[in-house]
């Protein structure tokens, strides 16, 4: 029952009884219980693994958990084996008495099941030396991979809340602010807004209630490095959370998560009924006599939410609209009170900064942006994935050395950062270092950390139809260039894709693109035409070519593409008359196939299915 | 008195009470902003963005909504620079598509030299400017009505698509909306602008011309008797 720890001392003495009580356990297995890995069955897993491991009579010896996300979701379900740090890929719950027979029993590997380098062809024991993670930088998520979310111990164990100890009683709420902005923390939500800087205005600003927030909406599409910090280690951000508190006089915080997270959800609420029976949380902190508490709120699930004003405004129970700014949240935020919203990765930083120091922290990264960054790589990549790195690293450094390059063998054509309203960047500027200037430049941006590859097969048009769609539907409506603006952009861009594109389409894109930048309310409006710009600067003879010639060089848009069969490649298989739907393709035997272009839908199955490369698209 | 801040609109130096907006501080020197969603009384909205102004930040400027900035010392503030006659333009096209009836709008439309909408039309009978709504809460004390959806799928409504209990039929709504009650009825749209009774000629206005957004003519204003 509640255990509450009120001093400094008292938590030091109380994580080293918990390292000696882990000590009991020879070896652990730690199953990734992360968003890629439980698609993949890694529950079955687990409860194969505690199976086992019962009816072997190994419970005394042997911890079986579940972890939040290793990150290497390609591979899934990841084990990690420990003390040796054994890193199996791709486990199922059929693998499992062999693993423990031969690893937890004999000590020995279970080859077929280490992850194999596609280049050297070699087997790799151990987690840190694939690829995937000898490239990146785990700070954020370096628990992640054997700390159980669901355990506050587990934290403490491994130096958890002392951060907050040292904040609270060896540093003034002063000392705490200049510790943030001297190590250049900047914001992980979106725009990079220097942190400490955010968090002196909400300290100076008049009025004895304060609130903060952490902004865990994460609402675009394909990300879900937010989600993994929430799943794998919820009590980071809520030290770091109490931690700000602090330092900006805050008494009380927020934490607002998308309803669809329920894992997430649970875990945050989990982690802060633990930190309230530890007395880490609520009334008098650690005997600090500072007072602070933490609530969770749902949210629905519109990506507006996530904007700062829009979720204010659904945590206070109204529609999730955006409001002008100023005055800033930090002057008149929640219920007109100021209030500061950070996102949960910029809080999961803070106790490592307070921990390590601020020079530490930015001695990592560039000049302006410092310390790292997660991103979900995901797309035409051989490793999607969640990864964090420096900042500083390039495009290509995560593309290839830890995404390991295009899947199928095919070739880069583009990479997406940002999220939805990110810019497309080619091949040829690979070699930028992330930062958030440099990406801006570029046309992109860092945004909240989704990284989408895209390979030769995509069509650059329609991947700019697919974002303004996507905008479309979440433009919350309010204001006229963001709502129409985009509107009529996904007309004109759909146009395009149909073949029905007008000369001027391209400049009136253009002349649409700042209209939405500059006359939008909002930072949804004002980012959302970076896929159209960007992709008009990089890709316009694709817009060209489309307008022009009314082709699609990628081969992707229906209405300007016809399928037929090479007649010298053929080898009258029928492969692809067995597929088509429509019976378009047909031949005899002995002779090329051919289709008919009345008949053909254009849906590709022949194309997928010939082995010999006959069906040609142009 | 109440603490007043100096500010910078059109190069002109000016004092204006903290609290009030760029708009508020402009149209108190007689300088003349479009509005749609303004409507003095109710509070602002900055829905339709026609207010904006530049504003110069050092080497920098960006555009913002007037009707919902408030002044602040120092400010630099132009109203009508090249760049915000552009976007303003656009935006308006952006409104005449989706309500091309509008008299309202077509005038505007004149006034600014906006001869062709580029945009499909798409009429949707309402701008979404939410005047009817701030009107029926903010002045009638009612609610009957809101905003319902997202995106372009946003729309007004009352509770169940029926003449709500709250609403007290002073239809204020009506006649405060842009779009319902002066709608045009001329028909005679040419590529989404209207040929009917403002666009033909020069239209003689005031003594002194401060070139307004008051109906007027494609060729502009021409003040009486020059
Ligand atoms: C349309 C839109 C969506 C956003 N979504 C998110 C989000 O999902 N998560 C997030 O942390 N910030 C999001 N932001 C940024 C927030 O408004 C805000 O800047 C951020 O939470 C501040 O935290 P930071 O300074 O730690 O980055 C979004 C912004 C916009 C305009
Ligand atoms: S920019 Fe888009 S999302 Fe933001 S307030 Fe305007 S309509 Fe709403
Ligand atoms: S593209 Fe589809 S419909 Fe056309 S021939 Fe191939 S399989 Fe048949
Ligand atoms: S009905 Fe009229 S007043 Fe109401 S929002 Fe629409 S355009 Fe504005
Ligand atoms: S009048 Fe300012 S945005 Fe409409």
């Amino acid at each position: 029952m509640a255990r509450q720890i009120s001093s400094p001392i008292e938590l030091k003495t109380y994580a080293e009884e918990v390292c000696k009580k882990k000590e009991r356990w020879e070896m652990v297995i730690a199953v990734c219980g992360g968003t890629g890995c439980s698609a993949f069955g890694s529950y079955d897993v687990r409860s194969a693994f505690t199976k086992e491991v019962e009816k072997l009579s190994l419970s005394d010896r042997v911890l079986v958990k579940m972890t939040g996300c290793h990150g290497f979701c390609e591979k899934g379900p990841v084990t990690i084996i420990y003390p040796w740090q054994y890193t199996y890929v791709s486990i199922k719950p059929e693998d499992v008495p062999e693993v423990i027979e031969k690893t937890i029993i004999k000590k020995e590997l279970v080859d077929r099941l280490l992850y194999r380098d596609p280049v050297t062809k070699q087997r790799i024991k151990h987690n840190n030396e694939i690829p995937f993670y000898a490239h990146q930088k785990r700070l954020v998520f370096q628990h992640n991979g054997h700390l159980d979310p669901t355990s506050i111990d587990d934290y403490i164990s491994v130096g958890g809340y002392q951060a907050l100890a040292k904040a609270l009683f060896e540093m003034t709420p002063e000392q705490v602010l200049v510790e943030v902005e001297k190590s250049g923390l900047r914001g992980r939500g979106g725009a990079g807004f220097p942190t400490g800087r955010k968090w002196r205005f909400c300290r100076n600003s008049p009025g004895s209630e304060k609130y903060i927030i952490c902004n865990g909406d994460e609402g675009d599409p394909g990300a879900f490095m937010d989600r993994s910090v929430m799943e794998g280690n919820p009590h980071s951000v809520i030290e770091g959370m109490i931690i700000g508190a602090y330092a900006i006089g805050a008494t009380k915080g927020f934490v607002y998560v998308r309803a669809e997270y329920p894992i997430a959800v649970k875990y945050t609420r989990l982690a802060i009924e633990q930190a309230h029976q530890y007395g880490l949380l609520g009334e008098n902190i650690l005997g600090s006599g500072f007072s602070f508490d933490i609530e969770v709120r749902e949210g629905a699930g519109a990506f507006v939410c996530g904007e700062e004003t829009a979720l204010i405004a659904s945590i206070e129970g109204k529609r999730g609209m955006p409001r002008p700014r100023p005055p800033f949240p930090a002057v008149s935020g929640l219920w007109g009170k100021p209030t500061n919203i950070n996102n949960v990765e910029t809080w999961a930083n803070v106790p490592l900064i307070i921990n390590k120091g601020a020079d530490w922290f930015a001695s990592i990264g560039t000049a302006e942006s410092k310390g790292t960054k997660t991103f979900s790589l995901v797309g035409k990549i051989n490793n999607t994935g969640i990864v964090e790195v420096p900042l500083g690293i390039t495009l290509r450094e995560i593309i290839y050395d830890i995404g390991g390059g295009i899947s199928g063998g095919r070739k880069f054509k583009a990479v997406q950062t940002g999220g939805p309203s990110g810019g497309c960047i080619p091949e040829w500027l690979l070699d930028t270092p992330v930062d958030y200037e440099r990406l801006t430049e570029l046309g992109s941006m860092m945004g909240s950390g989704g990284m989408i590859v895209m390979d030769e097969g995509t069509c650059m048009i329609d991947v700019a139809r697919y974002f303004m769609k996507f905008l479309s539907e979440e433009s919350c409506g309010k204001c006229v260039p963001c709502r129409e603006g985009i509107d009529r952009a996904l007309d004109i861009l759909t146009d395009i894709t149909e073949g029905k594109g007008r000369k001027e389409d391209i400049s009136l894109l253009e002349e649409l693109g700042e209209v939405l930048k500059d006359g939008s309310l909002c930072g949804l409006g004002r980012t959302a035409a970076n896929p159209v710009l960007s992709t008009i600067k990089y890709f316009r003879n694709e817009y060209e070519a489309h307008i022009n010639e009314k082709k699609c060089p990628a081969g992707v848009c229906k209405a300007l593409i016809t399928f037929s069969i090479d007649e010298e490649k053929c080898k009258s298989c029928g492969k692809c008359a067995k597929v088509c739907p429509t019976k378009a393709a047909s031949g005899k035997k002995k002779e090329p196939y051919k289709i008919d272009k009345e008949k053909c839908i254009k849906c590709g199955l022949c194309r997928e299915s010939c082995k010999f490369g006959a069906v040609i698209v142009s | 008195m109440a603490d007043m801040v100096e500010l910078t609109i059109d190069g002109i130096k000016v004092r204006a009470p903290k609290g009030t907006t760029v708009l508020e501080a402009a149209r108190e020197m007689g300088i003349v902003i479009p509005t749609l969603c303004y409507y003095p009384g109710l509070t602002p909205y900055g829905a339709c963005r026609l207010c904006i102004v530049e504003l110069i930040r050092g080497k920098r400027s960006s555009l913002d909504a007037s009707c919902t900035l408030p002044v602040s010392d120092g400010m630099v503030v132009f109203t009508n620079s090249e760049r915000v006659k552009k976007v303003r333009k656009v935006i308006l096209e952006l409104l005449l598509s989706t309500c091309p009836n509008s008299k309202v709008l077509q005038d505007m439309a004149a006034n600014m030299g906006v001869t062709k909408v580029r945009f499909k039309i798409k009429d949707r009978g309402c701008i979404l400017c939410g005047l009817c709504v701030r009107y029926c809460k903010e002045q009638m004390q009612s609610g009957g009505i809101g905003f319902v959806g997202r995106g372009t799928s946003r729309k007004v409504g009352t509770p169940f698509e029926m003449t709500p209990a709250e609403c007290r039929n002073c239809n204020g709504c009506e006649w405060i909306c842009p779009v319902c009650m002066r709608a045009c009825r001329a028909g005679q749209l040419v590529e989404g602008i209207c040929g009917g009774c403002l666009n033909v000629a020069v239209v003689e206005t005031c003594p002194v011309c401060v070139k307004c957004s008051e109906s007027v003519g494609p060729e502009g204003h021409r003040a009486y008797g020059k």
